[in-house]
């Protein structure tokens, strides 16, 4: 190893992990005027930011937990000011769009336990819980390729989605520009708590910060009991399939099926326990297919040009883990599978939490004590 | 149509001459010759432009690489010229930009 790495670097914060939770949390911090570095590990990682579906989604989100779908909504209300404040700092639209989404469902059955599922959030948040039940002529009108096999679909008008990847490269640009620094630093080895701060030893040196945030996904399971804190995360894996752009016709975001601004056509939505396995199968991609060219015939005509698996972070009620050390202070776990919807939840009111150890938020339902 | 290229044809057989239609032009192209080389012995390229930025592109590799051949075939968008062998009375079209995700109509061509 050579003598740079002895001397420790510095900053007042440290992220470990650089993915979407991670550099929108650090966006934020900066904006606290805070010196603020990002521990990623390398192209090893899991990479789950690179992997997903894209969807800023509100309906449905936090039906057994009010609470989360307070932030998810939160959120969606943020996001228009995050999507502005990227395209300001690095030129790059994200792609976002909020007109509504639709989740379709090619059974009866399933639209009604979709409905009661709502109207139960609904009573939960007072009342104040915008969405429609459609039948397949209304779905039409928002989607006129919607196929003959359709039931029917929810629709919630705080329902978007994003280009995540790059979403990825603004908060990535956004936060080098503001000052903030990454080092592709490898798989953190340990965190030391200091009388003051803390010590972070990495393949490529060591860090030194006054506060860590745990932003690591699926690695947080190995990071947390470094500070006193547990992070029961586990894999689930989705699929997802890539078909050729085409253009526009799909002109909202649907739980299934979407299309970017560019015109490609993803298709996901697929969960499978499989442990660290990210590749893909034929079944399971065969499965995907199948429902989608139900949803939208049209889409029988297109190529298909790639698929990939990808690892959600998940936890046993699918709900974030969001906690502060209390064993040793300055230390954060922030973690969940919706990274690109939460990503304005985290750049704003999340990194207030952190940075001020203050929040008007109830963010103590999301503490790891509840398992 | 003349050859109008910088592809001159170097003859090695006596292959029977087939007429395709290349943006509803009639050129003479050579049995066993691919769609992407009827399209430079028209001399029409850019023989299509891309989907997000619109930007020009001509068959590049020739072989079932590089898919920058991309062309509309009897209707049917986004086909490998390169991979697609001519047939007497074949419609060969450019590709503009993204394909539609339905069946090409003539109206489709128009707008």
């Amino acid at each position: 190893m050579q003598a740079t790495h002895h001397s420790a670097r510095t900053a007042d914060l440290c992220l470990i992990g650089g993915g979407l939770v991670g550099l929108a949390t650090a966006l934020g911090l900066q904006r606290h005027g805070l010196n603020v570095t990002i521990l990623d590990e390398a192209d090893v990682a899991l990479r789950a930011s690179r992997g997903n579906f894209g969807l800023v989604w509100v309906q449905g989100k936090g039906d057994t937990l009010p609470e989360y779908a307070q932030i998810s909504r939160l959120s969606a209300r943020l996001w228009s000011d995050l999507a502005s404040r990227l395209r300001e700092d690095t030129g790059i639209d994200v792609e976002l769009q909020q007109r509504g989404g639709l989740y379709l469902s090619l059974t009866e059955q399933e639209v009604a336990d979709r409905e009661a599922m709502l109207l139960r959030m609904r009573e939960a948040a007072g009342g104040d819980y915008p969405f429609e039940r459609l039948d397949l002529q209304q779905v039409r009108d928002f989607i006129p390729e919607a196929g003959p096999e359709v039931a029917g679909a929810t629709w919630c008008p705080e329902d978007g989605h994003v280009n995540p990847l790059k979403l990825m490269r603004a908060l990535t640009e956004a936060f080098l520009k503001h000052g903030g620094q990454i080092a592709n630093s490898g798989r953190v080895e340990s965190i030391t708590p200091l009388a003051q701060g803390f010590k972070i030893q990495t393949p490529e040196g060591e860090w030194q910060c006054q506060k860590v945030v745990l932003s690591a996904g699926l690695g947080n399971r190995t990071l947390a009991p470094m500070v006193g804190l547990d992070a029961p995360v586990f894999p689930n894996r989705g699929q997802v399939l890539i078909a050729e752009r085409v253009r526009p016709f799909l002109h909202y975001p649907t739980g299934h099926v979407r299309q970017t601004g560019e015109g490609t056509i993803q298709v996901g939505d697929s969960k499978e326990d499989v442990g660290f396995d990210s590749g893909t199968t034929t079944e399971v991609m065969a499965q995907i297919a199948d429902r989608a060219t139900r949803m939208f015939p049209i889409l029988r005509g297109l190529r298909m040009v790639r698929a990939w698996g990808a690892l959600r972070i998940m936890t046993a009620d699918g709900y974030p883990l969001y906690q502060a050390s209390e064993q040793y202070p300055g230390a954060y776990l922030v973690t969940c599978h919706s990274g690109v919807t939460l990503g304005a939840f985290h750049a704003g009111p999340l990194a207030d939490w952190i940075a001020t150890d203050q929040t008007d938020l109830p963010l103590e339902v999301f503490n790891a004590q509840r398992f | 149509m003349p050859n109008a290229s910088e592809f001159p044809r170097i003859e090695t057989g006596a292959a029977e001459w087939v007429e395709v239609e290349v943006d509803g032009q009639p050129i003479q192209v050579r049995a066993g010759d691919s769609a992407a080389a009827a399209v430079l012995a028209a001399g029409l390229v850019p023989s299509r432009s891309t989907p997000v930025n619109n930007s020009p592109r001509a068959p590049y590799c020739m072989m079932g690489v590089c898919f920058e051949c991309l062309l509309e075939i009897d209707g049917t968008e986004n086909v490998q010229g390169c991979m697609t062998e001519v047939r007497p009375g074949m419609q060969i079209r450019r590709q503009q930009g993204a394909r539609h995700a339905e069946p090409v109509t003539h109206e489709d061509r128009q707008s």
